[in-house]
C-alpha cells in the first residue's frame, strides 16, 4: 500500500493546522518581543505601582510598575528556550541510553537497561523535584532536572522501537554483509525509529512547558531579574484576590503553548497511524438480478475502501450444496476480501455493495449471526491468531455451542470432543483440555476446522488454510475438508494461491485477477481447456516434479496491478502477450463459452489456442 | 575441494535441539536443496554458516565468504535506504561503488537507473533481485538461499528461480538452496538434503534422491508434494 499522504499531511487536519498556526505565532513571538518589546517590559513606572488592568496596561502592571502584558510577550522567549532546551537534552540522554545497549557488551547492556527500567517506575515531576534539589535552584538546575525526568520514558521508547527493528531480516542482512554495529544503529535503525521518536519530542516539550512554568511557579526554577511565565505568573498570584489579570496572562500563556505542543504531537501521531486511509467514494448503484442462485449466490460484488480503492470489482459467482470450488489468483487479486465480504467480515471503512449476495436464499446482511455462525464455517490461514492463547482448546470449541445453539456446557464440551476426533485428532479427550500452544501447526488447523463443525456447516470458506503448513500436513488438511463434504454434504470454498492445490482437490476452479474472475472452469478440464492468457501463464510458471530440469521455467513478465492502479482496458494487457488495442482500451467481461466454462477475454477460441 | 562444510553442528536454544550433530558438504560450483518441515531446523543451520547463530557444538568451515539470501523481500531490505546503497554496504572499502552497484543490478536484470529507489517502489520479485544482488556485492564463494521464493507469487517464482540458476552457473557459485517446496528443490539441484526434526536423514545426487528414497520420511514428502494430474483420494 501507498501513502497517501506527504509529510505535510499533519496540517490538513483541523487540530494538526491550528496547533501548527499557534506554534508557528510563538516561535515568532520568541523571536521577535524581546527586540520590539523588550524595553517596555523593563521599563519602571513609580506612578503606577500594582495597577489592574486598563487602556494603557492590559493586564496591569506588578510592584515595579512594570507592564505585565509586554512582560508575557517577552518572556516567551525564554519559556519556549528553556523548555526546548530541556526537551532536546532529555532526549539525546535518552536516545543514547535506549541505543546504546545494542552496541555496548551484554553485561553493561544489562545493566542499562536495567537502569531505565527502574527510573521509568518513578512519576515524572517527583524525578523533575528530585533533581531540582540535587543541581539546585536556579535555571540551569530546573533544565538539567526537567531533562532527565523526561530521559527515561525516552531511553524506554527508543529500547522498544529499536527491538521491533532489530527483529527484521534487513539487520540481519546487514549484519551478514559485514556492517558494523555503530553504523547498524545510526544507519538502519534511527532513521526507521525517526518518525515516532519525533513526534514523542514534541509531545515531551509540551510537558516540559509545563513542567518548567511549574518549577518557576515553586521558586525553584528561573529566578530573578529572569522572568519566564511561570515566575510570572508566581507574582501575579499573590494578588489574586485583587486583581487576577495579572495571574491569567501567563497562564493563558501556559495552556495555549503546551496544548499547541501536544495538540500538534497528537495530529502528528494519528497521520502517522493512518497514513492510508483517504477519502470516501460513491459505490455503484445495485441492479436487479433474476438469475438462479444456489447455496451461496454472489452477483457484481464490489469491495471499496477509501480513495477510490475497490480491490473487488465485480464478482459473480455461485456455489451449490455440496461443491468443492477453487479460488486460485495472486495476492491482491481479491480473493480474500471476497471471501470477507461473503462471511459479513469486512471491516470499517471498507464497504461491500452487491446486487445480490445470499446465502441459503437469504440476504446475508439479514441473516442472523446465530444461523450464519452455525451454518457458514470460516477457516484462516493462520490458526495461530484465531484461537485465545489463554483458553483451553475444547472450552474454545464449546462455547461456539453454547452461544449459537444454546448447550449446556457439559453437552458442548462432549460435542467439542466428538469434532476434534472427526477431524482425527488424537486423543481428543485429553487434546481437548490442552491450550493452542501444545497444538502443532497442522493440529491447530485442524482445531480450527473443527470448532466450523460445531455447527452444522453447509459451507465451509477455507482460505489458504494450508499455506502455513508443511506438504506432508497440507495433504491432511485438504483430505479433511474433502471428507466433510462428503460426509456432510457441506460444500467447500476453498482459496489458494497454489493452483496444483486446487487442481487436487476441487470440482470448479474461479481464476481471480486485478479483483475479478477471468475464468471459471471445471478442474478436470484445467490442464486440456483453460482459455484464459493468464490462467495458461500460471499453470506453466509453477513447477511441479515433472518439470523439465534443463529448460528454463515459464515466466509471467511484469506484476499483477494494485487495486489503485487499475486503468481502462484488460488489467492483464500489460502482460498478456496476445494484447491489442481493444484490450489496452476495453475490459472485457465474463462471458459463458460453452457448458460450466466462463471466460472474459476478447480472443477467440483459435487465437487462445496458440499460446497453449 | 568443498567450499561449505558443516561438521557435526548441533544448535541447542535452552533444551530445544533445533540442529543435531548436522554434518553436510555443499561442493564447489554445486547446488545442494535442503528440503524439510519449517521448524525442522533448517533456517538454524544455515544461520551458523554465516554467524548469525554460534553453534553449540561442531563447526563450520568456508573457503571464501558466504553470503545469505532471505526469505522475506518485505522485510530484509532497509526501507529508509536506497536499494543501491543497501547493495553499496556490502561492498569491500575501496571499491568503484557507483559503477558496481551498476554492475550488479544489471546482472540481476534491474535497471541500474534504480539504485536511488527505495525499496518501497519495487515489487516483491525486483526485491528479491535486489537481495540477490546484495548477496552478490561481497563477492562471496558460497550462498544461502533461504526459502527466496516462498513469499513471492508464482508468476514471479519462476523469474527468479530462473535468474538463481543462472547466476550459479555463470559464477560458478556454491549454494546451499533450502525450500520447503520439493518441486523448486529439484529444479535448481545438483544434490539434495532431507532434513527433520534437526537432522538430516537423506543426502545425495538430486535425480537419486527423487527416484528412488531411502527413508521412509523421503518417500512420505514425495507422496505428498502435489502433482498435476493425481487428485487426491478421500479414503
Ligand atoms: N483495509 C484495506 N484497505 C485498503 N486496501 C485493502 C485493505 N485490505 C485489503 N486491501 C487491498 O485489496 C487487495 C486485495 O486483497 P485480498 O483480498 O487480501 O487479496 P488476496 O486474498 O487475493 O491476496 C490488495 O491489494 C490489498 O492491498
Ligand atoms: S483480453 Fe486481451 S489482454 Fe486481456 S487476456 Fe484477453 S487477450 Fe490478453
Ligand atoms: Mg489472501
Amino acid at each position: 500500500m501507498r501513502p497517501t499522504t506527504g509529510r505535510l499531511a499533519v496540517l490538513r487536519s483541523p487540530v494538526g493546522a491550528s496547533s501548527a498556526v499557534l506554534l508557528v505565532v510563538l516561535v515568532a513571538l520568541a523571536v521577535f518581543a524581546p527586540i520590539l518589546w523588550g524595553d517596555r517590559a523593563a521599563a519602571i513606572d513609580t506612578d503606577s505601582l500594582q495597577q489592574g488592568p486598563s487602556a494603557d496596561h492590559l493586564l496591569g502592571t506588578d510592584q515595579l510598575g512594570r507592564d505585565i502584558f509586554y512582560r508575557v510577550l517577552v518572556a516567551t522567549r525564554l519559556t519556549i528556550g528553556l523548555a526546548l532546551l530541556a526537551t532536546v537534552i532529555g532526549v539525546v540522554t535518552g536516545l543514547v541510553l535506549g541505543s546504546i545497549p545494542s552496541v555496548l557488551p551484554r553485561w553493561a547492556a544489562r545493566i542499562v537497561t536495567s537502569a531505565v527500567n527502574i527510573a521509568v517506575a518513578f512519576p515524572g515531576l517527583l524525578l523533575a523535584l528530585f533533581f531540582a534539589v540535587i543541581f539546585g535552584t536556579g535555571t540551569i538546575g530546573a533544565v538539567l532536572a526537567i531533562a532527565f525526568a523526561i530521559t527515561p520514558s525516552f531511553a524506554r521508547l527508543t529500547q522498544t522501537l529499536t527491538a521491533s527493528v532489530s527483529g527484521r531480516d534487513f539487520i540481519a542482512a546487514a549484519r551478514v554483509c559485514g556492517v558494523g554495529r555503530f553504523r547498524l544503529l545510526t544507519r538502519h535503525v534511527l532513521p526507521n525509529i525517526a518518525e515516532p521518536l519525533v513526534i514523542n519530542a514534541t509531545l515531551a516539550a509540551g510537558s516540559a512547558l509545563t513542567a518548567f512554568a511549574g518549577l518557576s511557579f515553586l521558586g525553584i526554577g528561573v529566578q530573578a531579574p529572569s522572568y519566564d511565565w511561570g515566575r510570572l505568573l508566581g507574582e501575579g498570584l499573590n494578588r489574586i484576590y485583587i486583581t487576577p489579570a495579572p495571574a491569567l496572562g501567563p497562564a493563558v500563556a501556559v495552556v495555549l503553548a503546551g496544548l499547541a505542543f501536544n495538540l500538534f504531537g497528537e495530529a502528528a501521531a494519528s497521520v502517522h497511524r493512518n497514513q492510508q486511509r483517504g477519502k470516501a467514494t460513491a459505490p455503484h448503484e445495485p441492479v436487479e438480478d433474476r438469475s438462479e442462485g444456489g447455496l451461496l449466490t454472489v452477483r457484481n460484488l464490489h469491495v471499496t475502501f477509501p480513495g477510490g480503492i475497490r480491490p473487488v470489482r465485480g464478482v459473480s459467482f455461485t456455489v451449490h450444496n455440496g461443491e468443492m470450488i477453487g479460488v486460485v489468483g495472486e495476492s491482491g487479486s481479491g480473493k480474500s476480501l471476497t471471501a470477507l465480504a461473503v462471511s459479513r467480515l469486512i471491516e470499517h471503512p471498507g464497504r461491500v455493495t452487491a446486487d445480490r449476495l445470499e446465502f441459503n436464499g437469504k440476504p446475508v446482511q439479514k441473516t442472523q449471526d446465530r444461523e450464519l455462525g452455525t451454518q457458514l464455517a470460516m477457516v484462516f490461514q493462520d490458526p495461530t491468531t484465531s484461537f485465545n492463547p489463554t483458553r483451553r482448546i475444547g472450552g474454545q470449541l464449546a462455547e461456539v455451542s453454547e452461544v449459537h445453539q444454546g448447550l449446556r456446557r457439559r453437552a458442548a464440551l462432549g460435542k467439542a470432543v466428538d469434532r476434534l476426533e472427526a477431524v482425527r485428532i488424537p486423543e481428543p479427550e485429553r487434546r481437548a483440555k490442552q491450550y493452542p500452544h501444545e497444538f502443532s501447526g497442522g493440529m491447530r488447523q485442524r482445531a480450527m476446522i473443527a470448532m466450523g463443525l460445531m455447527g452444522e456447516p453447509q459451507l465451509v470458506i477455507a482460505d489458504e488454510p494450508t499455506t502455513a503448513l508443511d506438504v506432508t500436513v497440507q495433504r491432511e488438511v485438504l483430505k479433511l475438508l474433502a471428507r466433510i463434504r462428503k460426509d456432510r454434504d457441506a460444500a467447500v470454498l476453498l482459496i489458494s494461491h497454489d493452483i496444483t492445490v486446487v487442481a487436487q482437490t476441487c470440482d470448479r476452479v474461479l481464476v481471480m485477477y486485478a479483483g475479478r474472475i477471468v475464468e471459471e472452469l471445471p478442474t478436470d478440464e484445467l490442464f486440456t481447456a483453460a482459455r484464459h492468457p493468464y490462467t495458461t501463464a500460471l499453470l506453466k510458471a509453477v513447477p511441479d516434479l515433472d518439470t523439465d530440469r534443463d529448460a528454463p521455467l515459464a515466466v509471467i513478465p511484469g506484476r499483477p496491478p494494485e487495486p489503485g492502479e487499475i486503468r481502462q482496458g484488460c488489467p492483464f494487457a500489460p502482460r498478456c502477450p496476445l494484447a491489442d488495442d481493444q484490450c489496452r482500451t476495453q475490459e472485457p467481461e465474463l462471458e459463458t463459452f460453452g457448458e460450466n466454462h466462463r471466460v472474459a477475454c476478447w480472443k477467440s477460441e483459435s487465437e487462445l489456442a496458440g499460446v497453449r | 575441494m568443498s567450499e561449505l562444510d558443516f561438521r557435526n553442528v548441533t544448535v541447542r536454544f535452552g533444551h530445544h535441539t533445533a540442529v543435531d550433530d548436522v554434518s553436510l558438504t555443499v561442493p564447489a560450483g554445486q547446488v545442494v536443496g535442503l528440503v524439510g518441515e519449517s521448524g525442522s531446523g533448517k533456517s538454524t543451520l544455515a544461520a551458523t554458516a554465516v554467524g548469525l547463530v554460534k553453534p553449540t557444538e561442531g563447526e563450520v568451515r568456508a573457503d571464501g565468504k558466504v553470503q545469505m539470501v532471505f526469505q522475506d523481500p518485505y522485510s530484509s531490505l532497509d526501507p529508509r535506504m536506497s536499494i543501491g546503497n543497501s547493495i553499496a554496504e556490502a561492498m569491500p572499502r575501496g571499491t568503484n561503488k557507483k559503477a558496481e552497484v551498476a554492475r550488479l543490478l544489471e546482472l540481476v536484470n534491474l535497471d541500474p537507473g534504480r539504485a536511488s529507489s527505495l525499496p518501497a517502489r519495487l515489487s516483491g520479485g525486483q526485491r528479491q533481485r535486489v537481495a540477490l544482488a546484495r548477496a552478490l556485492a561481497g563477492d562471496p564463494r558460497v550462498v544461502i538461499a533461504d526459502e527466496i521464493t516462498s513469499a513471492l507469487d508464482v508468476s514471479v517464482q519462476g523469474a527468479v528461480l530462473n535468474l538463481v540458476r543462472d547466476l550459479q552457473r555463470q559464477l560458478g557459485l556454491s549454494m546451499l538452496f533450502i525450500s520447503h517446496n520439493l518441486a523448486v528443490v529439484r529444479y535448481v539441484s545438483d544434490r539434495v538434503a532431507v532434513m527433520k526434526t534437526g537432522r538430516i536423514v537423506e543426502e545425495g545426487p538430486a535425480a537419486q534422491v527423487l527416484a528412488d528414497p531411502r527413508h521412509e520420511y523421503t518417500r512420505e514428502l514425495l507422496a505428498a508434494a502435489p502433482r498435476r494430474h493425481t487428485r487426491l483420494e478421500v479414503s
